[in-house]
């Protein structure tokens, strides 16, 4: 195909991605070179019967004066990069100093907001994705027993926990392990603890998010895994069957070799998709105890009439940053499967 | 002969459809609950005596005299505005899903067919595009969206969505087009066809079982977004996600927590429905990357 030809083509997708794909990314990094405007102050000298006094007061007109000369705030270079809602270098050096053991100050730095929420992130990230490839794979090989007939709705009911948004999925988790719902009333009842709730403590709503990430997860490594098991080649393993291989040494042996390259392929998507978990904080209402990434970028430009872009752009480019790392070994799978087509 | 080497022992059955059960039980289980539940009223949905009281309906039966009651749909619907919210979805989805597929159809096809290298390299950014949290992007728009003034209509949530939607699509399609014999197009350029007359009349016949998938899974993400169309729309042009949301929220409504549950009835009902009729085409569509490697 010419190049005039594949232009025109491609012309109004690729339009599209630059200007609402490649654009906000520059553009929030552009924010995160500023700072909102600070507030102008003045003296006013204020004189009633007891005497003069000066009082320093928000000069209202020159500050939203200021903001229209520059809507994007002052230039703050990387500023906010290093302050204590992201990087914060001060507090880490402080803490580094003044702490006496490693644990105390790896509670300081746990506690910072962006250090907190890394945590956070990456933990979701690497708990949902070991249970969600094993437990994929199990509920593939059961379905793929079943008779026609039955695969059908079976798949329809295994799937629905993937396609529903995750905030309302969350919801209708979240309702049923309320402490007065079902779930939560019979894990009191369980326990026989009537204050025993998982919204108590931070490590069981951890939990629970957790729980969540892989009921939600679950149905995308089952339909992949289904896909590939209808591709295992049968030869081998009626040879196997000959040579009397039980049941689960043909699985050990030759369906999961097999199935190693679609594997890697889902546990990169997992992790990538769950790095940036937002919805279900907020469906679960655990803004308090759990914040990612996302969350934090989220809460920024939650308040209409405060906004905070540079902050916000801040904390974007860090969670790209987090993204690339992911994304590498896509981009080098992606590549050699290129080369090998060629 | 070899089906009966192969034959499943009975405790393995046994085993299998129990594991089945359980997980489709776990998979299942709380959309029927709260489907059920939605019919109930807040004291019953949740109860602090009993749960059984959401099924057998106790309070529901003392205030409204019946076991089941309509009110909080009626009440979302109307009251809550439910049923903008609803048609705003409708705007968003249908606009978005075209849109996406024109632009989809067009640039996939150019990419399946050129021989070039920069096809590759495109394809490696729209990967990368793929990858970018929706969040991130969000915070990029709104500063822009704001001096530009074009914040809070839908238009703009359409195009943003357009936008996020295409690097999948281009993927998608580019796949499908790629099984798509190149004879057949070239066939028809010798016969004196223009580029865009082979796709319009070669092509296109043929294209649609993946056009349907990829409208699939345009469809899932539009009607399912909650980061873009939260921060990108104002209160009034709110679609069905921000919408429960905002129910749970706000304090005014803090009343009605069972217009959230019986508007998330509302909002996944016609999903599950759309997936019931195009199950196959999802599960063509979520492997299309996978199962090649």
């Amino acid at each position: 195909m010419p190049h005039k030809t594949f232009f025109w083509f491609f012309f109004p997708s690729g339009l599209a991605m630059l200007l609402f794909i490649g654009l906000p990314i520059i553009s929030s990094f552009f924010q995160s070179l500023h700072i909102e405007p600070e507030q102008i102050l003045m003296e006013v000298e204020k004189c009633d019967p007891f005497g003069c006094k000066t009082e320093t007061k928000v000069d209202i007109e020159a500050t939203s004066k200021l903001q229209e000369e520059q809507p994007l705030g002052r230039f703050n270079g990387l500023g906010t990069y290093g302050d204590r809602n992201h990087l914060a270098f001060d507090q880490i050096k402080e803490a580094w100093s003044n702490s006496s053991s490693m644990s105390g100050f790896i509670d300081i730095l746990l506690n910072l907001p962006f250090y907190k929420a890394l945590l956070f992130t990456l933990t979701f990230c690497f708990a949902v994705t070991p249970p969600v490839v094993v437990l994929g794979f199990i509920v593939a090989l059961s379905i793929n027993t079943l008779t026609k007939s039955l695969k059908g709705p079976t798949i329809f009911g295994v799937i629905l926990p993937m396609i529903v948004t995750p905030l309302i999925g969350s919801l209708v988790l979240f309702w049923m392990i309320d402490a007065k719902g079902i779930l939560g009333a019979t894990i009191q009842y369980l326990f026989d603890d009537p204050n025993l709730s998982l919204k108590s403590s931070s490590q069981l709503t951890w939990i629970t998010l957790i729980i969540y990430g892989i009921w939600h997860n679950t149905p995308f490594a089952f339909v992949v895994f289904y896909a590939a098991l209808q591709t295992v080649p049968q030869d081998p393993i009626e040879a196997a069957i000959i040579d009397g291989a039980s049941r689960y040494e043909r699985v050990r042996h030759i369906v999961i070799p097999h199935l190693y390259p679609v594997a890697t392929f889902i546990i990169l998507i997992c992790l990538m998709d769950n790095f940036r978990v937002l919805e279900p904080i907020i469906g679960f209402a655990a803004e308090g105890v759990a914040q990612s990434l996302s969350w934090m970028i989220y809460n920024d430009l939650r308040s209409e009439n405060k906004m905070l872009f540079g902050s916000a752009g801040a904390t974007s480019m860090l969670t790209i940053i987090g993204v690339a790392f992911l994304l590498t070994p896509v981009l080098i799978r992606t590549w050699r499967e290129f080369r090998t087509e060629r | 002969m070899e089906s009966k080497i192969n034959r499943y022992s009975k405790q393995l059955i046994l085993i299998n459809s129990l594991f089945i059960i359980i997980w489709l039980v776990v998979s299942v289980f709380p959309f029927i609950w709260t489907f059920w539940g939605s019919f109930k009223v807040k004291a019953d949905f949740f109860s602090r005596a009993d749960w059984m009281f959401a099924v057998t309906g106790f309070n529901t039966l003392i205030e409204t005299g019946d076991t089941s009651t309509i009110k909080a749909y009626v009440e979302s619907w109307t009251e809550g505005e439910f049923w903008k919210a609803t048609m705003n979805t409708a705007i968003i989805t249908v606009s978005v899903v075209t849109i996406s597929l024109f632009l989809g159809t067009l640039g996939a096809y150019a990419l399946s067919r050129s021989t070039y290298k920069y096809t590759f390299w495109i394809l490696i950014a729209a990967l990368i595009f793929r990858a970018m949290p929706h969040i991130t992007l969000v915070s990029g728009y709104l500063f822009p969206f704001f001096q530009l003034n074009v914040w809070g209509i839908l238009p703009t949530t359409i195009i943003v969505l357009v936008a996020i939607n295409q690097p999948f699509t281009l993927w998608l399609l580019y796949s499908f087009f790629k099984t798509v014999p190149k004879e057949l197009d070239e066939s028809a350029l010798i016969d004196g066809c223009s580029y865009f007359q082979a796709f319009r009349y070669v092509i296109m016949p043929v294209m649609w079982p993946g056009v349907v998938t990829a409208g699939l899974f345009s469809m899932m993400l539009a009607y399912n977004d909650f980061t873009v169309t939260s921060l990108l729309l104002n209160q009034e042009n709110y679609t069905m996600v921000p919408k429960i949301n905002a129910y749970l929220g706000t304090i005014e409504h803090s009343g009605n927590y069972m217009w959230a549950v019986s508007s998330v009835v509302s909002a996944t009902a016609p999903l599950f429905m759309i997936i019931m009729f195009f199950q196959r085409q999802l599960i063509s569509g979520l492997t299309a990357g996978a199962v090649k490697g």
